[in-house]
């Protein structure tokens, strides 16, 4: 009983962190219908951002822990928010309205770019931080002996993942920005034609998910104490597992497909085996498909003849 | 070949295609409401109502697009009878011998005019091709078979008057083209109702006119029979033989245009839609009285 | 206005883009290139490189400025990128390309100059330019997105080395397994997934590739996990094999015994089997299931009024596409001796669905291109190592921006009758799926 909860903690903690990431693709796929490939990388480039931030902040003094989290996390977010941006502006804004695979290659010709420049310019080396935040936050010892913990980590990183979920999705429903977003996920030439700026509005979708994905960087760079250039592959993909998961397009869907993907794995590995944790995330998501075909939350796709 | 199914009801011989009781449910929405009618051999029979009423959705019944949510559809080969909801959509065309046009056109636009009568004709070139293993190895048999289809194609292009144009990608054809390509593409799967959705909508007249032509030399020397949705009432009085009136998804009437024209149900219809249309109506109305 | 007051208004517009391109380099180069991670004794630091980070800020500025007082000066003629004559020029080339092309293949091994590396690059190349058509089958053709290619191979290379190591059965023996285990594969897969829709399929083909790497990876017992296998049988020419010995190929014939040999006999397999692919591609295009392939990319609803069995026709793509990766596979196996997980990764189906896309789909000759340009682009820089992958990505992006449909985006008609005319890739579906 004990295990189980310690296992609920934990995959709701890596729950978070995909649903973060995938947020940026859903947005991105429902204003753009695009898989953005690179997005996986910008959440590596978040998580390096955020580890340089960090030891910025401390080489100029900065100490207190929580003034320096809040730091780096403002850091974190505009800096990758410009790499959101550049990508957006170089990779795809120019293949916009074209062919459907064009942009696609050239995402992923973006992931490539922004794996291998983030490897040439910081290394190969996987870069360890030691553990910025120790400590439990609630510790509670079992009959077994065995001890539930929830770390400050943990919190930190759910409580912050909740916060985002509702600021972004009061922005979203509430705010002019919003509601061009939404504007043109319905109807891109129609919104340009009622004076919505879409290119802006495409722009700064870019932005937030990015914004989002550098959040889960840190997140991932406190939780696990270490980056490389390669994380962004594989967080990617989960998390682009859990957007379609959660139904594509759908905000809710991205975080509950995030916390499922997080659950399936962790559970997985803690109770059968963690090399196949992955396969079971996979093949749960090609039998989702399979049986609902527009995901958990996405409306479903109307065949018009 | 393939045999039909056993259990279904016996036709008279003249009835092709009859639909019973069928409804069409979206949801709350009841697109189509028990609605019965039947198509008969070598006659056009035309499918009119309001924008709304349904038309499509019973072609898309009848076609296998939707699964009913009630009623039975039976077509009648003579010696055999499908029951058309039992069937999956590929295999009524194939088996049962209906095939559409439709409202929105849709051609093979990035291919051919010629491609896409060929591929209208799928079925006999693959069993010919020995299912693509013996074509791959070049064998003779297909060869022939091929030249036939494209005889065949070159046939509906002199009739539709496209043949100098079966070289050319199909979305480059002007609009009019297209309606009688695609019309000659649904013939070239050999079938025995030809269903067509609006096909003369968007023609200016001389190609409406040249599309009444086609459906009767299609009724008269294929003897295919037609069913049309139509909106424009000087198609529908011209040239079919029977009229069947959907409004709200519920048919409203059926039977002779001429029928047809003169019951007060129909003319409410028309006039509980919408002023144009009414006007147009009554306007054809007079035209036949006079 | 006079001119030159026009002409300075427009060098200050540069000079300003410019500057905001600069800014924004500055921005994204300060943290990334200019202070580095590198972990010392008392634990991860940060090392200042502000020199790196301004020669990045100058290069797009000098670049840009450069740019937008050429190539991008205001009032230009709006950019049709490749004119409709010179892409008809092009199609025209490519025809007597083609033949040439193969006519320089079969006789690389033997032009004078060419040396061992050559003929090893141009098994590379020439894997990937059967791969690509393989590929091309399902997402070219039937505009299947398929984004786990890579698992087909791997399903070829892995069903050869077993077969070899367990039943000591021989690569002529196995070649036309993998082939059929690849395509019964890619039918398993198919038949559940199919019927989704566009980037669905893409994301459930991934999800598969992933799954068989992973199986790979993890499989100890039977696939020898991280560690592969090694010791997979060389291919012997009709049971002769490449050795020294008495009974060896060079002895037979009366030929000096060189290494060289059997890479020249893997190159001449590697250039059948494809060849023999870009027949099959060619054939199938012609024959019913090609166009239905065609036609079901442009419109899956209208293939189904017309009596089509979408998902069979979608199925075969799916199969004839696999198939070819599985024999793409044991070739790859027989020639490397040793196979592992780590060479069949996602990179490589991406890999190979840019060339299809950069070839232009549906095209053979321009995935060849794609693929010579891609591979053989990427080997030749070697010494360059990890800037030449940043190069790669950037180059990907380049080439979709330049031409989105690829180098050949025209499509070529598969029968015709009074004359074949090219149809302009603007009318051309990319397919759902
Ligand atoms: N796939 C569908 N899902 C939901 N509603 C539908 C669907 N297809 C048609 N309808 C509805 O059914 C009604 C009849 O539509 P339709 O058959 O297209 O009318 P018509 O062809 O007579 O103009 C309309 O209200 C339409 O919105
Ligand atoms: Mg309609």
């Amino acid at each position: 009983m004990e295990y189980f909860a310690q296992q609920l903690i934990n995959g709701v903690t890596l729950g978070s962190i995909y649903g973060l990431i995938a947020i940026g693709y859903t947005m991105v796929y429902g204003i753009v219908g695009m898989i953005n490939f690179a997005h996986g990388d910008v959440f590596m480039v978040g998580g390096f951002l955020a580890l340089i931030a960090w030891l910025a902040l401390t080489a100029m003094g900065v100490t207190a822990v929580p003034v320096a989290l809040a730091l780096v996390l403002v850091l974190a977010m505009a800096f990758t928010a410009l790499y959101g941006w550049t990508v957006e502006r170089l990779a795809y804004r120019p293949l916009r309205g074209s062919f459907r695979l064009a942009p696609l290659i050239s995402a992923i010709g973006m992931s490539i770019l922004l794996q291998n420049a983030v490897q040439v310019a910081q290394g190969p080396r996987v870069k360890p931080l030691p553990p910025v935040v120790p400590g439990n936050f609630f510790q509670s010892e079992g009959a077994g002996g065995f001890v539930v913990a929830i770390s400050n980590v943990q919190v930190i990183i759910v409580a912050t993942t909740l916060v985002l979920m509702v600021a972004f999705s009061l922005l979203v429903a509430k705010t002019p920005l919003g509601r061009a977003q939404r504007a043109c996920e319905q109807d891109r030439k129609m919104a340009s034609l009622l004076g919505i700026d879409v290119d802006r509005t495409i722009s700064l979708t870019f932005v937030m998910g990015a914004a989002l994905a550098s959040v889960a960087g840190l997140m991932y760079l406190l939780y696990y104490g270490v980056v490389d250039f390669y994380i962004g592959f594989v967080a990617g993909v989960k998390a682009f597992t859990a957007a379609v998961l959660g139904g594509i397009g759908s905000l809710p869907g991205a975080m509950i497909g995030g916390l499922l993907i997080g659950l399936i794995e962790t559970f997985w590995s803690a109770y059968f085996s963690a090399e196949y944790k992955d396969v079971a995330a996979f093949s749960i998501l090609i039998v989702v498909l399979i049986f609902m075909p527009s995901g958990l939350l996405g409306r479903p796709e109307v065949e018009k003849v | 070949m393939s045999r039909g199914h056993p259990d279904a009801p016996t036709l008279p011989d003249d009835v092709l295609l009859r639909v019973e009781r069928l409804t069409m449910r979206f949801g709350g929405l009841v697109a189509v409401n028990a609605v019965s009618f039947d198509v008969r051999r070598g006659e056009i029979t035309a499918l009119i109502g309001p924008n709304g009423a349904g038309k499509t959705t019973v072609f898309n019944c009848i076609t296998g697009f939707y699964k009913p949510t009630v009623g039975r559809l039976t077509l009648n080969r003579g010696d055999q009878s499908f029951l058309l909801e039992r069937l999956r959509d590929h295999e009524i065309s194939r088996r049962a011998g209906i095939a559409r046009t439709f409202q929105n056109i849709r051609l093979f636009g990035g291919m051919t005019v010629l491609e896409n009568l060929l591929v209208a004709q799928h079925a006999p070139l693959m069993k010919a091709s020995g299912m693509t293993v013996l074509g791959v190895l070049r064998f003779p048999g297909f060869a022939k078979a091929e030249r036939a289809a494209i005889e065949k194609a070159k046939g509906w292009l002199e009739r539709i008057g496209l043949i100098d144009r079966a070289d050319d990608p199909a979305a480059d054809l002007p609009y009019g083209d297209q309606r009688r390509l695609e019309i000659a593409r649904a013939m070239c799967t050999d079938p025995v109702v030809l269903c067509l959705d609006e096909p003369a909508a968007g023609l200016n007249p001389s190609e409406s006119a040249d599309l009444n032509a086609l459906l009767r030399s299609i009724r008269a020397e294929d003897g295919v029979a037609v069913l049309l949705i139509e909106h424009d009432m000087s198609v529908v009085m011209e040239i079919s033989d029977h009229v069947v009136v959907l409004d709200y998804g519920r048919l409203i009437c059926d039977g002779t245009p001429a029928l047809v024209r003169e019951d007060p149900k129909v003319i409410a219809a028309y006039l509980g839609v919408d002023d144009e249309e009414v006007e147009q109506v009554e306007r054809e109305i007079e035209e036949r009285a006079s | 206005m006079s001119a030159r007051a026009a002409g300075g208004a427009a060098f200050a517009e540069a000079l300003r883009d410019a500057g905001v391109a600069g800014l924004i380099t500055l921005g994204l180069a300060a943290p990334m290139l200019g202070l580095v991670t590198v972990t010392k004794p008392e634990g991860l630091k940060l090392d200042p490189h502000w020199p790196r980070v301004a020669v990045a800020v100058a290069i797009v500025f000098v670049g840009r400025l450069i740019l937008n007082l050429t190539i991008w000066k205001p009032g230009r003629p709006p950019k049709t990128l490749v004119k409709p004559k010179l892409e008809a020029r092009l199609s025209k080339l490519a025809k007597l390309l083609a033949p040439a092309a193969i006519l320089f293949a079969i006789a690389l091994p033997f032009l004078p100059g060419v040396e061992r590396y050559a003929v090893d690059l141009g098994i590379l190349v020439l894997t990937y330019v059967m791969l690509g058509w393989g590929l091309n089958i399902v997402v070219g053709l039937a505009g299947l997105l398929d984004l786990g290619y890579v698992a087909f191979y791997a399903v070829g290379a892995y069903s050869y080395a077993l077969l070899a190591q367990h039943f000591g059965l021989g690569f002529w023996a196995c070649l036309p397994l993998a082939g059929i285990l690849a395509a019964f594969w890619g039918v398993l897969l198919g038949f559940p997934v199919l019927r989704l829709r566009g980037d669905y399929l893409a994301i459930v083909t991934l999800a598969f590739g992933e799954i068989i790497r992973l199986v790979l990876l993890n499989w100890y017992w039977v696939t020898g996990g991280p560690n592969g296998i090694t010791g997979i049988p060389r291919p012997s020419f009709f049971g002769l094999e490449f050795k020294a010995g008495p009974d060896g190929f060079a002895a037979t014939f009366g030929l000096p015994f060189s290494g060289l040999h059997r890479i020249i006999f893997l190159y001449y397999l590697i250039l059948a089997l494809a060849l023999i692919t870009n027949y099959v591609v060619i054939r199938l295009r012609r024959l019913p299931i090609g166009r239905a392939w065609e036609a079901l990319r442009e419109d899956e609803i209208a293939c189904r009024s017309l009596g089509i069995n979408t998902v069979n026709t979608k199925l075969t793509a799916f199969a004839l596409g696999a198939m070819f990766a599985g024999f793409a596979g044991s070739f790859f196996a027989t020639r490397q001796g040793f196979i592992s997980p780590e060479s069949f990764v996602f990179m490589e189906s991406a890999l190979i669905l840019a060339i299809v896309v950069l070839g232009g789909m549906g095209s053979q000759f321009g995935v060849a291109v794609a693929a010579l340009v891609m591979i053989g682009g990427f080997e030749l820089f070697r010494e360059f190592k990890d800037y030449r992958l940043i190069v790669f990505g950037a180059v990907m992006v380049l080439i979709m921006v330049w031409r989105p449909r690829g180098l050949v985006s025209t499509r070529s008609p598969t029968v015709f009758l009074k004359e074949k005319k090219a149809i302009s890739g603007s009318l051309v579906q990319e397919g759902q799926g």
